[in-house]
């Protein structure tokens, strides 16, 4: 008789639901590949605790009624290493992969999982890249050899050239900016912040001087004082960098002790490790891009806050919390956890965020997304402390997601299904 | 002459820093005939042990305890490791310490994570110590000077005023005979390998939070350290010293020069497009090889001139 109850219920429940819910309690593995050690372990770090504590904060509780489980793998932020993990997340079947720390490891990960897709029919595996900004991984098609924008890849955050036209459109209004150093990573990325910005910078502001343009090896040097040197004396009123982690930090470190204030613009100043840094500096002019800030208000603030509370470290990577929306979206969607159908339903899906609606463009599978230029300044009573100094970054200016979407050549190939 | 004043501090004062991490290693090496891989991970250990000494006792108190808590694990390890497989040969010893530099990083990260630790500059020494055409110099790199300077001047007294260093000297070349004098030969040894240590633990100390201090720093370090040593001269303390100079202030100035093949080849006229082979190549700038230059050196060095340049062995 209970039994039968039970059987009733249920049932009911489901028709109510208007959902026969196949997926409903299975776990969604996710391998997240970054560099958990080295010179840049400190961001991969956090970065793999953001997701995890997303992930169990939305297990069982998200349209789609799954659980959500990730893994950490340490890739070294290298190329050979991200191989190394695939093949290990492959052979402990995982079918989910994120990764995000530099385009070079993201490009060979997207390569051999794209190689791996093709010859492994229906043990294909999708690929989130919460974080590898290099525009052609969205853009270029794929070549004979060469891996292009790929089903395979779906991107949350935005790319430099996003990025840049929001950075630059907030820039075309700064009076006092006329002569621009620029310093960055000597690889993809610090190569094209660099050109993005000229291109951008000619179109809206043409008047702006380039003073110098400088790549150092990534993660190599230690002692940036030489190069402050240099900005100092090519008479430079503003600093443009798409450094990140202990490149960065250490390059704020520098201009600190040589006391050159001069405004920074920046990717990724709320980066492990260099909110601290720029404390130590005092008062300076920083500004940041990107599609988030340290403020937000409602369920994104109240993570924030949990994951400090758990961690005593600042949640920054809101990538993630996009990212399983997505996935639970897209899951609820293909009433499935299969990864194939995923990726399919994920196409051109729109789900709410913590700023507006975000779409994952089918085209080329980049995330359109409102973007933030947030500013480095002392925290009023009620703002987020950026890692417990008394500074944090605040928006100044928000842009709809048209702002910075940029056009794609992307012409990818779909499977069927 | 305000880019070239600031240049040649800096480049000085990171070569000082360079000549801290390297003389350790330089010693051990002309006194026991020891290529100590894991000299690095010593640097290492000093800078994290001076980070949790700082935390209870502060940072000047941590200045000493920690390189002395180093030279007696340095110590420990030359009595009871280094020492037994001293009869097999340098290869063996070479391969033990290298070793050790793994052992070393994984204890590091099992103790303090694989993250950076919060390990700043004393708030006295924070600041600057002068401000020359608009540009400070900070009073930390200055004390970071200093420190290196009383460091040389201390191991030279020591070595060539000290009854314990015509001791070491002469056990260099003659152990027969020094122990015959009823000298300790294997505990003068014990005393040399961790007096080694506790140098490159004193840099660590200065440098780690200078700079940051996390488990990649002895791997970052630990390549440049071999360079100084082997252009300056194996075993050669006067020529780390100038080596360590050299780099320091030539990777600085590199950094400067923006100049490149391509710009060279304008000059006598040869016409380059980015069609032309090796465009890559040849359009790199000088200062974007900065970092680099040291390892160019240490190649050129040991195809022209193997001893190094203040060196007496040869190879």
């Amino acid at each position: 008789m209970k039994f039968t109850m039970k059987v009733v219920a249920v049932a009911a429940l489901c028709a109510a639901s208007g959902l026969a819910l196949a997926q409903k309690g299975e776990t969604v593995r996710i391998a997240f590949m970054d560099p958990l050690s080295g010179p840049f372990a400190n961001v991969g770090q956090n970065q793999l605790k953001s997701w995890q504590f997303v992930a169990d904060r939305f297990s069982g509780k998200n349209a789609a009624g799954v659980k959500y489980e990730v893994v950490g793998f340490d890739n070294k932020g290298t190329p050979e290493g991200s191989l190394n993990t695939l093949k290990a997340a492959i052979d402990q079947g995982f079918r989910y992969v994120t990764q995000g720390n530099g385009s070079g490891a993201a490009w060979a990960l997207l390569d051999a999982i794209n190689k791996y897709n093709d010859r492994n029919p229906g043990k294909e595996i999708v690929y989130l890249n919460y974080a590898a900004v290099d525009p052609a991984m969205t853009n270029a098609p794929e070549k004979e050899g060469a891996p292009g924008c790929s089903f395979w890849q779906f991107r949350l955050d935005a790319d430099t050239s996003m990025k840049m036209e929001a950075l630059t459109s907030f820039m075309k209004d700064q009076a006092s900016v006329k002569k621009v150093y620029i310093i960055g990573q000597n690889y993809s990325h610090g190569q094209q912040v660099s050109k993005y910005f000229k291109d951008a910078i000619k179109r809206k502001r043409p008047d702006i001087q380039i003073v110098g343009d400088d790549l150092h090896p990534i993660g190599q040097v230690k002692d940036f004082a030489p190069y402050v040197a240099k900005i100092k004396a090519s008479g430079a009123d503003a600093v443009l960098t798409g450094n990140w982690g202990q490149d960065l930090t250490l390059l704020v470190k520098a201009m600190n002790d040589a006391g050159l204030k001069v405004p920074m613009y920046t990717y990724y100043a709320g980066v492990t490790g260099t909110p601290t840094a720029l404390a130590a500096g005092g008062e300076s002019q920083v500004y940041v891009v990107a599609y988030g800030h340290a403020n937000h208000t409602g369920e994104l603030g109240q993570i924030g806050a949990d994951f400090h509370k758990k961690f005593n470290d600042d949640y920054y990577t809101y990538a993630t919390y996009n990212g399983i929306n997505l996935m639970s979206a897209a899951i609820a969607k293909a009433k499935s956890t299969d990864p194939v159908k995923v990726a399919h339903a994920m196409e051109g899906l729109q789900v709410k965020s913590f700023a507006g609606d975000v779409t994952m463009r089918a085209s080329d599978h980049q995330l359109q997304q409102t973007m933030f230029i947030t500013k480095w300044q002392k925290a009023k009573p009620g703002e987020y402390k950026v890692e417990n100094t008394d500074f944090t970054f605040v928006p100044v200016k928000q842009m709809d997601p048209y702002v910075s979407s940029t056009p794609t050549s992307c012409q990818m190939k779909r499977p069927a299904g | 002459m305000e880019f070239f004043t600031i240049s040649l501090l800096n480049g000085i004062s990171y070569g000082l820093l360079l000549f801290m991490l390297s003389s350790g290693l330089t010693l051990i090496f002309s006194m026991m005939g020891v290529l100590n891989f894991a000299h690095a991970s010593f640097y290492m250990l000093g800078a994290y042990f001076a980070y949790t000494t700082t935390q209870w006792f502060g940072y000047w108190p941590a200045l000493v305890i920690a390189p002395l808590l180093v030279a007696g694990l340095g110590a420990l390890f030359e009595k009871y490791a280094l020492r037994r497989v001293h009869k097999y040969g340098h290869v063996a010893e070479l391969l033990l310490t290298f070793g050790l530099s793994f052992i070393i990083l994984e204890m590091v990260q099992l103790v303090w994570g694989t993250s950076s630790v919060d390990y700043r500059v004393p708030a006295a020494l924070s600041g600057p110590l002068f401000t020359l055409y608009g540009t400070q110099f900070p009073m930390y790199r200055g004390f970071m000077m200093l420190v290196a300077l009383l460091m040389l001047l201390a191991m030279w007294l020591l070595l060539t005023r000290t009854r314990i260093g015509l001791v070491i000297q002469a056990a260099l070349t003659h152990p027969d005979t020094v122990e015959a004098l009823g000298h300790n030969v294997p505990r003068v040894f014990m005393l040399v390998f961790g007096g080694g240590c506790a140098l490159a633990a004193l840099a660590g100390v200065i440098g780690g939070n200078a700079f940051v201090t996390e488990p990649g720093m002895a791997a970052t370090v630990g390549s440049v350290i071999f360079v100084v040593v082997v252009v300056g001269g194996m075993g050669s303390l006067a020529g780390a010293f100038v080596a360590s100079l050299a780099i320091g202030v030539i990777q600085t100035f590199a950094v400067g020069i923006d100049r490149s093949l391509l710009d060279a080849a304008q000059v006598v006229g040869l016409a380059i497009t980015p069609e032309t082979f090796g465009y890559a190549l040849w359009k790199l700038k000088i200062s974007q090889v900065a970092p680099i230059l040291p390892y160019v050196f240490l190649v050129l060095i040991l195809i022209f001139r193997p001893k190094g340049l203040l060196g007496t062995r040869e190879g």
